[in-house]
């Protein structure tokens, strides 16, 4: 897909790919999009246009999800404490999309803060399923899935902190990548859980998701957590097949509570990889069931902190006259944060406050030991997992958000994957009626080559990356 | 059980204030959640180490040497409020 896109661009004028782009964007009703960086982007295609670079995305459109900070274009994670906030800096990420030729077209719809997996806790507003705009298109980063998914831009970037890349991937019919915790530096992305989050692609397809892997890969020293090491280059090995590959299938991703229709297209993918060479056997992850408590006690409390910043200080909207000190930060963030956001820093300082900080979080932090050994072990006999990325396909908007715990239970097979560090990816693999399913590989840190492999075998062998809901 | 006094003092441990209408439902909220993070109890973890983080990185250093940052104009570009090159906080006694 870039990679022909690319040829297009160069053959034809990459000024005007970028306005009929645009005119799209504006004409459409996904509700994806919260800023246009429409100037700009179309100073860079007139650039290019002159004197077309060699970077690896040279005149590529990008969007970038809404917590990742860019330069001059508006960030504001879909919050109302952060609207008109204008970085005076660009994330390592968008540094190197900049160096790499990419042209950014504009910030995407999210959960308010990346807190959500439907998009629904957002200050504009849902994001619509480009597939079904009754429904969500999963979350959070649900803005950058959608364009992707309904033509809005070629290819885009979210972050991942318990499946907000995998699942809009999944409920949107696209590739989505969680990298391998420490892979991509996180300079520059808007903390929420510091310790489980990863920025990752969103594209059409496998080949293009390792392309911008190695784009955005690699150490930065401004990122404490970024793994050292020489950069990755993802594109060579690709087609090396699945031949010999042996392939884990946790019992605990599947039966009670994934939806048969999703559980049928993963089943009917696994059969798909055996056909083609790879073999499976059935493993366990014992403290599966216990993941979803260990997550949620984690992201809240280390959001508690992160969120600390928000003071309508140094950024962001300041309301009201001013009181004493504390009344006038309590007030500003009561009306600058929306209601899952303000559950998530409240139970966060719940948790870590004096007297409760064993029984939750170090509880939870003991218990998230015992799920990375519980990955570690399975790779000991196998190269990867594969499961359904989320037990059910996109649900209606409105369905779900009054009842936040029925909400949470929708990451029950993403977040184990945040907790480990380990890299997945999602990848199209078939339809529950009208709506796309996704089909998770799971595999060892920093092993994001068998990942991509696989995924790039299995796409090489199924037609559902080349459907595409109907363009209204 | 968290109770209606639980919700005010964590709303003023986290520096959000909400409404008396709101707490009722931070109440339910709260309880139902909770609730569910106590299926960690039935986890058998006596000497078990936590995970702080999943990369084995601990103490990275760095030159201590001057780089580029921002002005004082970048700096303060965003603030809502500022007085004489600073930002402009209430007060605080």
């Amino acid at each position: 897909m870039l990679s022909e896109l690319k040829d297009r661009l160069k053959a034809e004028s990459c000024e005007e790919y970028l306005c009929r782009l645009f005119e799209k964007i504006e004409k459409s009703s996904l509700n994806a999009f919260t800023t246009l960086a429409k100037e700009s982007a179309l100073k860079e295609a007139r650039l290019f246009d002159k004197n077309p670079g060699r970077g690896l995305l040279a005149g590529v459109p990008i969007a970038i999800k809404g917590s990742i900070s860019t330069k001059g274009i508006e960030t504001n994670c879909s919050s109302r404490i952060l609207r008109g906030y204008i970085p005076p800096y660009d994330a390592h990420v968008i540094e190197r999309l900049k160096a790499e030729g990419a042209i950014i077209v504009g910030k995407t719809n999210m959960d308010e803060f990346a807190m959500g997996t439907s998009t629904e806790t957002s200050c504009f507003g849902p994001t619509k399923n480009p597939w079904d705009r009754a429904c969500v298109p999963g979350g959070s980063s649900g803005g950058s899935a959608a364009v992707v998914a309904g033509g809005e831009a070629p290819c885009s970037l979210g972050s991942d902190t318990g499946g907000s890349v995998r699942c809009p991937a999944s409920f949107c019919g696209i590739v989505g990548l969680k990298p391998t915790y420490g892979l991509v530096s996180r300079y520059g992305l808007v903390a929420y859980a510091n310790s489980l989050e990863q920025i990752g692609p969103l594209t059409h397809t496998v080949e293009d998701t390792a392309l911008l892997m190695e784009a955005i890969s690699g150490h930065d020293e401004r990122d404490s957590t970024s793994a050292e090491g020489a950069r990755h280059s993802y594109l060579p090995g690709l087609e090396d097949g699945v031949a010999g590959l042996k392939i884990g299938i946790p019992k605990e991703y599947f039966g009670e509570g994934v939806n048969k229709d999703v559980e049928k297209a993963v089943w009917e993918a696994i059969a798909t990889l055996e056909s083609i060479g790879a073999s499976w056997q059935e493993i366990s992850l014992p403290h599966t069931r216990y993941a979803l408590a260990a997550y949620y006690v984690i992201a809240m409390s280390e959001a508690s902190s992160n969120l600390a910043r928000f003071d309508g200080l140094r950024y962001g909207e300041r309301m009201g006259e001013d009181k004493d000190w504390h009344t006038t930060f309590s007030e500003i963030r009561a009306k600058g944060f929306g209601p899952e956001v303000k559950r998530r820093i409240m139970l966060g300082t719940y948790a870590l406050s004096a007297g409760y900080y064993g029984r939750y979080y170090l509880k939870a932090l003991q218990v998230r030991t015992l799920i990375k050994e519980d990955f570690l072990c399975a790779f000991k006999d196998v190269d990867l997992l594969a499961s359904p990325t989320m037990p059910i396909p996109a649900f209606k908007i409105g369905e779900r958000i009054n009842d936040p715990l029925s909400l949470y239970m929708a990451d029950v097979f993403t977040v184990p994957i945040n907790l480990a560090g380990v890299p997945a990816i999602s990848v199209p693999c078939g339809f529950a009626g009208h709506l796309p399913v996704g089909l998770q590989l799971i595999g060892p840190h920093f092993c994001e080559a068998t990942v991509l492999r696989t995924a790039q075998a299995f796409e090489a062998a199924t037609p559902f990356h080349e459907a595409k809901p109907e363009v209204i | 059980m968290i109770t209606r006094e639980d919700v005010e003092h964590i709303s003023w441990l986290a520096s959000i204030k909400i409404e008396d209408e709101e707490k009722d439902e931070l109440v339910e909220h709260f309880n139902t959640i909770l609730e569910y993070f106590q299926q960690l109890d039935e986890v058998d973890t006596k000497g078990v180490k936590p995970t702080y983080r999943v990369v084995d990185l601990a103490n990275i250093f760095r030159e201590d040497a001057a780089g580029e940052s921002l002005s004082q104009d970048q700096a303060l570009k965003n603030a809502p409020r500022t007085e004489n090159g600073y930002f402009k906080s209430p007060r605080i006694v």
